[in-house]
C-alpha cells in the first residue's frame, strides 16, 4: 500500500490480500449478526449446528493443523462434554450457563491425561488409539446407566431466552452458540499469535529441530491436546443445549470420523477452516441424500474424495488460492 | 489506513441494508381451520385433495438395513393414490429423509419436514434414540408423530405429557412377557440362557421376560450381551452353552440372530429349546442358516411373513405381492422389511380415513380412538386398539414354531393387555 | 479346565479372523506407508463378488480364483484412480481419501446387494475335532491354516524378493527410490493390488462365520488394527501373533473377568493398543524407526 502514485479509485478496486481477508471477516461478522433475524427458524437452527461443529473443529484444528497430531477420537470428547452438561441438567437442574465451564473443565482434564501417553504416539498410531477410545466410550456410557440414562439417553430442557431480549428460542440458542464460537475463535487466535503458537508450529514442522532449539516439546504437545479436547467438550455442551437430548448413539465413532473429515475438508491450519468444515459436516450429508436417496453414502464418499482431489489443503486453501488468483488477475489490469 | 476503515464501514452498511431489505420473515407455513367443530385446529399439510406425510429412517450408515422399510410404505401409498384415489379423496405425498440413525440428525430432519416441507404428520420415525430425540420437538410444536417404528414402551407410556406421539408394534416388554408365560406353561422348571443386545430394545425384552418369570419355577442361569458393533456373537454363545441351560432366549437383530442360530446348530453338545425374538424371526434370517438347522425353534409374530408359504393364497398377501411388483419393481418382496412398511402404511390409511376433522388434532384423536381395527397383513386375530389412556395400538402376538420350511402358528393370539 | 481350553480355542478362532485382515493392513503399510481404512470394506466388496459368482452357478473354487484376480485388478485400479491424484498431498489427505473410500464402498455394496444377510459357502468341511470335551471346528483349523500360508508367502515376499526390497525403498523414501530407478508408481499399484487380494482372502474366510452383509468387516477392522499395532505395522508375523493374542485376550476377558463382561470386551484391544504403544511403540515384531532430522 506504499505506492502512492496509484489513483484512489484504482486502490479501491484492487484490495490487497490482507484487506480481502479483513473484508471477509467483517462480512462474516455482519452476516452472523443479521442472519437469525432474516432466516427461517429452521435455517437458524442449522446455522446454530454449524457453529457447534465449528467450535469442535477449532479444537481439532489446533491439534491437527497446528500441533500436527491426528485425532480420530474427538467425537469422544464432544460426547463427554455433551454428557457432562446433560448429567448436570438432569440430576441437579444446574443453570445451563454453568454446564459449559464444567464440560470444558472435565474435557480439559481428560485431554491432559490422555495427552501424556499421546506424546509417545505419532501420526497414524495416535489416530488409531484415539479412535478406539471413541469406540469404547459407547458401551461405557451404556454401562453406567444410572447416571447416563443408558442407551435410552436423557431428554433435557433448552435454555430459555430471557424476556428482555425478545428473542425466539432458536435465535437465542443461535446467539449462545455464536458467543461460544466467537470466544473460542478469539482464544485460539490469540493463543496462536503468542509464544505457544510459534512453539506449536515449530513442533509440527520439525519436532527434533524444535526440541534442539529449546522448545519444551512435551509440555506444548500435552497442552495442545488438552485445549483441543476442551474445545470439543465446549461444543458438546452447546450441542446438548440445542438438541436437548443425548444418547450413546448420538456419538458413535462416525462423529469422530466426520469431524476429522470436516477439518481436513475445511482446511487445516486456516482461519476459516473450522467454519467451512462445520458447514461441511452439517450440509453435505443432507446434500448427499438429495442427490441419491437410494445410497447417500455413495455420494458422500465421492464428495469427500473429490474435494481432496481438487483441494488437498481443504476448502479454505481453495478459497485462498481463488482469492490470490483474483488478486493477481485484478492487479494485472 | 483511513481508506480501509471507510471501505469496511461502507461494505458493512451495504450488507446491513441489503440484509434488512429481505425483510421480516413470516412464521412457518402453519395454518388453522376456520369454521365448524374443527375450528382453530391445525390444517398444516392437508387440503381437500392432498395430505403430506414425512418419515425418517437410516438410509446411510451401519443400520441402513432399516432403510428398506420406507420402500414398502411408498409402494402402498403409490397404490392407494393410483387405484383408490388416495384416502377420502386425498392423495398422499410421502417424503422420506435420512438420519443415519443419529439423534441430532433426526431432530434436524424432523424440523425440516415440519418447517420446510410443512408435512401434516411425521409418519414413522425409526429407532428408539432417534425417535426419542424427535419426541420432545414434536410435542412442543404439536406435530403428530404417528406409529413410531420401535417397540420401546415409552411411546404410549404418557399420553398426557406426550399426546402427539404414539407407537404401533407390540412393545418389546410385552413380547418378553409372552415368552415367559409360554415357558411357565410348557416348561415350568426351565433353566434359561439369554443373549441380548446391549441397548434399550434388548434390555426391554429381557426385562419383560424376567419380570414375568419372577416367582415361578423358570430361572435364568446365564446371560450375555453383545454390542451392535461387535463382529460376532460366537464367544457369547460359547459362554452360554457352558451354562447347561435347557432353554435359549435369543434377543438379537437379524445378523446376530443368524449367527446365534448357526452357533447353536453347530454345537451338537448343547441342544436347548431355542426361542428367537420377532425381530429376527423372518425367513430371510433363517434361510442363510439352513432350514434343517432351525427346526422347532419358537417365536412370536403379529404380521404375516411374506416368505412363509402358508400365506401364498392369502388375498392380502396376494395384493401385496402384485402391487409391490407393480409399484416397486425389482424389490425382493420376501423381505419382511417391505411387508412391515406395507402393513404400517395400511394402518396409517385406516387412521387417516377415521379422522373426524381433517386436522392434526383430528389425526391424533383418530389414532387414539382405534377399536378393533384390522389392516392388511396383520395376523388373523390381531387388531389395533387404543384409547385416551392406551397408546399401544397392537398388543396381540401369537406364538409360532418353525417346522419344515415355514412357521406354524399355535395356541390362541395372546392379548398382552389381559395377560399382563 | 476343558472349559478354559475351549475358551482358548474360541479366542484362536476369533483371532485368526482378525489376523487375516491385519495381514492386508500390514501389506499396504509396507508397500505405501499408509493405513488404509477402506481395507475391510474392499474385502467385503470382493466377497460379494465371489457370492454373486457362486449364485450365478460358477463352481466355488473357480469363483474364488476369479474373485482374487478381480480383487487384485480392482486394488490396482483404485490406486490409479483414487489414490494417485492425491499422491504427494499431505498424509492426512490420504487418510481422508481412504475414509471416503470406506463410506463409498460400504454404501455401494448396500445399494447393489442390499443389507440383507447372505449365507456364504464355507470352503472347509463342517463338523469339529473332539478331544477331551474340547471342540475344534474344521473351519477354525482351516482359517488358521490359510492365515499361516498367507503369512509365510508375505514373509518370503518381503524378505527374499527383489520386489520386497523395492517396496521397502518406496515406502521409506519415494524420492530416493525414484532416483534409484525404481518405478515407484508401479510398486504402489502392486501394493494396493496385493493388499486387496489378501483382503479378499480374509473376506472369504470371514463370510461363512459372520454371514455376508455390507457391515461385516466394520467390527473386524477395529480388531485388525489392534492386531497390526500389537504386532508392529510392518511385520506379517507380528500381525498374525497380534491377531491371535487380541482374539484370546478378548475372549478370556469377556468370559472370566466379571467387571469387563461381554459389553466392554471391546476395551481389551484398546488396552492392548495403548499398552503396547506406551512400552514398545514399534510393536512386538516391528522395527524401531531411527530418526534423522
Amino acid at each position: 500500500m506504499s505506492d502512492v502514485d496509484i489513483p484512489r479509485t484504482a486502490r479501491l478496486a484492487v484490495p490487497s490480500a490482507t484487506a480481502l481477508r479483513r473484508l471477509a471477516v467483517a462480512l462474516v461478522a455482519v452476516a452472523a449478526c443479521v442472519a437469525p433475524f432474516q432466516l427461517e427458524p429452521f435455517r437458524v437452527f442449522q446455522l446454530t449446528m454449524v457453529l457447534v461443529y465449528a467450535v469442535a473443529l477449532l479444537g481439532l484444528n489446533l491439534l491437527v493443523g497446528h500441533a500436527g497430531q491426528i485425532s480420530l477420537g474427538h467425537g469422544g470428547f464432544f460426547a463427554i462434554g455433551a454428557y457432562t452438561a446433560a448429567v448436570m441438567l438432569d440430576r441437579w437442574d444446574t443453570p445451563h450457563v454453568l454446564t459449559l465451564p464444567a464440560a470444558m473443565a472435565v474435557t480439559f482434564a481428560l485431554g491432559f491425561g490422555l495427552g501424556v501417553p499421546a506424546l509417545r504416539l505419532r501420526g497414524l498410531y495416535l489416530a488409531l488409539v484415539t479412535m478406539t477410545i471413541a469406540i469404547f466410550l459407547v458401551p461405557l456410557l451404556k454401562r453406567f446407566e444410572s447416571v447416563t440414562g443408558g442407551s435410552m439417553g436423557l431428554t433435557l430442557s433448552r435454555p430459555e431466552p430471557p424476556s428482555w431480549t425478545g428473542l425466539a428460542e432458536d435465535q437465542w440458542l443461535y446467539f449462545l452458540a455464536l458467543a461460544v464460537a466467537t470466544a473460542a475463535g478469539l482464544a485460539v487466535w490469540s493463543l496462536l499469535r503468542s509464544r505457544v503458537g510459534r512453539a506449536l508450529h515449530a513442533v509440527r514442522d520439525n519436532e527434533i529441530a524444535a526440541e534442539v532449539m529449546g522448545v519444551r516439546l512435551a509440555r506444548y504437545k500435552t497442552l495442545a491436546f488438552a485445549w483441543s479436547a476442551m474445545l470439543a467438550g465446549a461444543a458438546g455442551a452447546v450441542n446438548t443445549w440445542v438438541i436437548a437430548f443425548v444418547s450413546p448413539d448420538s456419538f458413535t465413532v462416525n462423529l469422530s470420523i466426520l469431524l476429522l473429515a470436516g477439518i481436513v475438508v475445511g482446511g487445516l491450519g486456516s482461519t476459516f477452516g473450522p467454519l467451512l468444515g462445520g458447514a461441511f459436516v452439517l450440509f453435505v450429508p443432507t446434500l448427499a441424500q438429495d442427490v441419491n436417496q437410494a445410497a447417500p453414502g455413495v455420494v458422500f464418499g465421492v464428495v469427500i474424495i473429490l474435494i481432496m482431489y481438487v483441494a488437498p489443503r481443504g476448502l479454505a486453501g481453495l478459497a485462498g488460492r481463488g482469492g490470490r488468483f483474483l488478486d493477481q488477475a485484478l492487479r494485472k489490469k | 489506513m483511513r481508506t480501509r476503515t471507510i471501505r469496511l464501514a461502507a461494505v458493512t452498511a451495504a450488507a446491513l441494508v441489503a440484509a434488512s431489505a429481505c425483510g421480516g420473515r413470516g412464521e412457518d407455513g402453519a395454518t388453522t381451520a376456520g369454521d365448524g367443530t374443527c375450528q382453530g385446529q391445525q390444517t398444516t399439510g392437508i387440503t381437500d385433495d392432498a395430505v403430506k406425510l414425512g418419515g425418517i429412517y437410516p438410509l446411510s450408515g451401519p443400520t441402513s438395513a432399516y432403510g428398506e422399510i420406507p420402500k414398502g410404505v411408498k409402494a402402498y401409498f403409490d397404490y392407494l393414490n393410483a387405484e383408490k384415489g388416495g384416502v377420502n379423496g386425498r392423495k398422499i405425498e410421502y417424503i422420506v429423509r435420512d438420519d443415519g440413525y443419529q439423534p441430532p440428525k433426526s431432530v434436524e430432519e424432523a424440523r425440516r419436514l415440519n418447517e420446510q416441507d410443512n408435512v401434516f404428520a411425521l409418519f414413522q420415525t425409526l429407532g428408539t434414540p432417534t425417535s426419542s430425540a424427535v419426541m420432545e420437538y414434536a410435542n412442543q410444536r404439536q406435530v403428530p408423530q404417528v406409529f413410531v417404528s420401535s417397540g420401546a414402551s415409552k411411546w404410549g407410556a404418557d399420553p398426557v405429557k406426550h399426546p402427539w406421539t404414539i407407537g404401533w408394534q407390540p412393545s418389546y416388554l410385552s413380547e418378553g412377557r409372552i415368552y415367559g408365560q409360554y415357558l411357565e406353561r410348557e416348561r415350568p422348571s426351565a433353566k434359561v440362557a439369554i443373549l441380548y443386545q446391549n441397548d434399550d430394545y434388548g434390555k426391554d425384552l429381557r426385562t419383560g421376560f424376567v419380570e414375568e418369570i419372577a416367582g415361578s419355577g423358570v430361572t435364568v442361569v446365564a446371560e450375555q450381551t453383545y454390542e451392535a458393533t461387535d463382529p460376532s456373537v460366537d464367544p457369547q454363545m460359547r459362554n452360554l452353552a457352558g451354562s447347561g441351560a435347557d432353554v435359549f432366549l435369543n434377543i438379537t437383530t437379524p445378523k446376530f440372530g443368524s449367527q446365534a442360530l448357526a452357533a447353536d446348530a453347530a454345537n451338537t453338545a448343547w441342544n436347548p429349546l431355542h426361542i428367537i425374538n420377532n425381530v429376527a424371526s423372518s425367513n430371510t434370517v433363517l434361510k442363510p442358516v439352513g432350514f434343517d438347522k432351525v427346526q422347532n425353534i419358537v417365536s412370536a409374530a403379529f404380521l404375516k411373513d411374506p416368505s412363509d408359504p402358508q400365506w401364498a393364497d392369502d388375498p392380502e398377501m396376494a395384493l401385496y405381492e402384485a402391487k409391490m411388483a407393480q409399484y416397486a419393481p425389482g424389490l425382493d418382496t420376501k423381505n419382511a422389511f417391505y411387508s412391515l412398511g406395507w402393513a404400517s402404511a395400511g394402518a396409517m390409511e385406516k387412521a387417516l380415513a377415521a379422522m373426524q376433522c381433517p386436522t392434526r388434532e383430528g389425526l391424533m384423536a383418530a389414532v387414539r380412538g382405534l377399536s378393533d381395527v384390522r389392516s392388511d397383513l396383520l395376523l388373523p386375530g390381531v387388531t389395533m386398539n387404543t384409547g385416551p389412556q392406551d397408546g399401544y395400538p397392537i398388543e396381540t402376538l401369537q406364538l409360532q414354531r418353525f417346522q419344515g420350511e415355514r412357521w406354524n402358528l399355535f395356541g390362541e393370539p395372546i392379548d398382552t393387555r389381559k395377560a399382563g | 479346565m476343558a472349559d478354559f481350553i475351549q475358551q482358548l480355542v474360541e479366542g484362536l478362532g476369533a483371532g485368526a479372523i482378525y489376523a487375516s485382515l491385519a495381514l492386508a493392513l500390514v501389506l499396504i503399510y509396507r508397500f505405501t506407508g499408509i493405513v488404509n481404512f477402506a481395507q475391510g470394506e474392499m474385502a467385503m466388496f470382493a466377497t460379494f463378488i465371489a457370492w454373486q459368482l457362486v449364485q450365478a452357478g460358477v463352481p466355488f473354487w473357480l469363483a474364488l480364483g476369479a474373485t482374487l484376480a478381480i480383487a487384485f485388478g480392482g486394488g490396482m485400479l483404485i490406486e490409479r484412480v483414487v489414490i494417485r491424484p492425491v499422491e504427494g498431498a499431505p498424509e492426512l489427505a490420504l487418510v481422508i481419501v481412504t475414509l471416503g473410500l470406506f463410506i463409498l464402498v460400504n454404501a455401494a455394496a448396500g445399494w447393489i446387494w442390499s443389507f440383507l444377510i447372505k449365507d456364504f459357502p464355507s470352503p472347509f468341511p463342517g463338523g469339529a475335532l473332539d478331544a477331551g470335551g474340547v471342540h475344534l471346528s474344521y473351519s477354525t483349523l482351516g482359517v488358521l491354516g490359510v492365515v499361516a500360508v498367507v503369512m509365510g508367502l508375505l514373509y518370503i515376499l518381503f524378505r527374499y524378493t527383489k520386489i520386497g526390497l523395492a517396496m521397502r525403498a518406496v515406502a521409506s523414501n519415494p524420492a530416493s527410490a525414484r532416483l534409484l530407478g525404481i518405478r515407484v508408481s508401479g510398486v504402489l499399484a502392486l501394493g494396493w493390488g496385493l493388499a486387496a487380494l489378501v483382503g479378499a482372502v480374509s473376506g472369504v474366510l470371514v463370510a461363512p462365520v459372520l454371514f455376508l452383509e455390507p457391515t461385516m468387516m466394520g467390527g473386524v477392522l477395529i480388531y485388525a488394527f489392534a492386531a497390526a499395532t500389537l504386532g508392529g505395522f510392518d511385520s506379517p508375523v507380528g500381525a498374525v501373533v497380534g491377531g491371535l493374542v487380541v482374539g484370546i485376550a478378548e475372549t478370556l476377558a469377556g468370559a472370566y473377568v466379571g467387571v469387563i463382561g461381554s459389553d466392554l470386551k471391546i476395551g481389551v484391544p484398546l488396552a492392548v493398543i495403548i499398552g503396547v504403544l506406551l512400552f514398545r511403540p514399534q510393536g512386538l515384531f516391528g522395527r524401531a524407526a531411527v530418526e534423522r532430522a
